[in-house]
């Protein structure tokens, strides 16, 4: 599946990674990672957010080294819901009660693999609220992505081998 | 907020949780309708977790609108026309 044919990394699979308010630290080095890590696994990465999403990815990663491609976020949910676009993955990102409604209402539009990342002070009773089919992948971070990246490695099979 | 900023609307609840707005809905008006993620109301897409309700006052609709930055709020548009489209659509739900 694609994202309009423009959209597809080397492996010819797309993913789309949709950002929260971007108030929490590590929400943006995660999202750099992730877009790195899936774009060496051959995926191609879409991140939308708000303005200053936007103006943050651009301005961490100004040759665009990880973030190749950005998009608004309403435009983005506009086009998730209208079925324009067919990523391959979504990966939703919540610290908030705003973040678990973006992502409950992909879950309702989007029937291919969703992880939801759920962070930020209130991690756990913020997971409570997503009872919805989906990758959840919960850690209370904050200012330091350490344990949540691991997290992550896990469920992108990027952890390293301890055998 | 898109197409609504540019409609007159107002503002019955202000950064609130999708619970509170859902809440607020069941409670407050005697008629409202169960709408899914997504539906499209005055050219955007209500975002939320289900069951998301839509209250209708007259000819005014009642219905969350979410920002990632500032949570949900209850927004009030008069439109007799949106207000048609909700009750033929959908089952009625009245207290």
């Amino acid at each position: 599946m694609t994202m309009g044919t423009e959209g597809a990394g080397q492996g010819g699979k797309t993913a789309l990674l949709l950002l929260g308010c971007p108030e929490v630290p590590v929400q943006m080095g995660i999202a750099l990672y992730l877009a790195g890590r899936l774009g060496k696994d051959g995926y191609g990465v879409t991140v939308a957010g708000n303005p200053s999403v936007i103006q943050l990815a651009r301005v961490s990663d100004p040759d665009q080294h990880y973030v190749k491609k950005v998009m608004n976020l309403e435009k983005a949910m506009a086009d998730l819901i209208e079925g324009r676009v067919h990523p391959d993955l979504v990966v939703a990102f919540a610290h908030n009660d705003a973040g678990i409604a973006y992502a409950a209402t992909v879950r309702h539009v989007f029937k291919s693999r969703l992880c939801l990342i759920i962070f930020g002070r209130e991690a756990e009773e913020l997971a409570t609220l997503a009872d919805f089919d989906c990758e959840k992948i919960v850690e209370k971070a904050v200012h330091n992505p350490g344990l949540l990246k691991k997290k992550i490695d896990v469920v992108f099979g990027w952890a390293a081998s301890k055998s | 907020m898109g197409c609504i900023e540019e409609l007159k609307y107002e503002v019955l609840l202000s950064q609130v949780s999708f619970r509170e707005c859902r809440e607020y809905v069941k409670e407050h008006f005697r008629e409202w309708y169960e709408v899914e993620p997504g539906y499209r109301i005055f050219d955007s897409y209500i975002i939320g977790l289900p069951p998301i309700f839509i209250g209708v006052e007259g000819n005014a609709v009642f219905f969350p609108y979410t920002k990632p930055c500032h949570g949900t709020f209850l927004l009030r548009i008069d439109s007799p026309e949106e207000v048609e489209r909700l009750r033929k659509m959908k089952p009625k739900k009245k207290r």
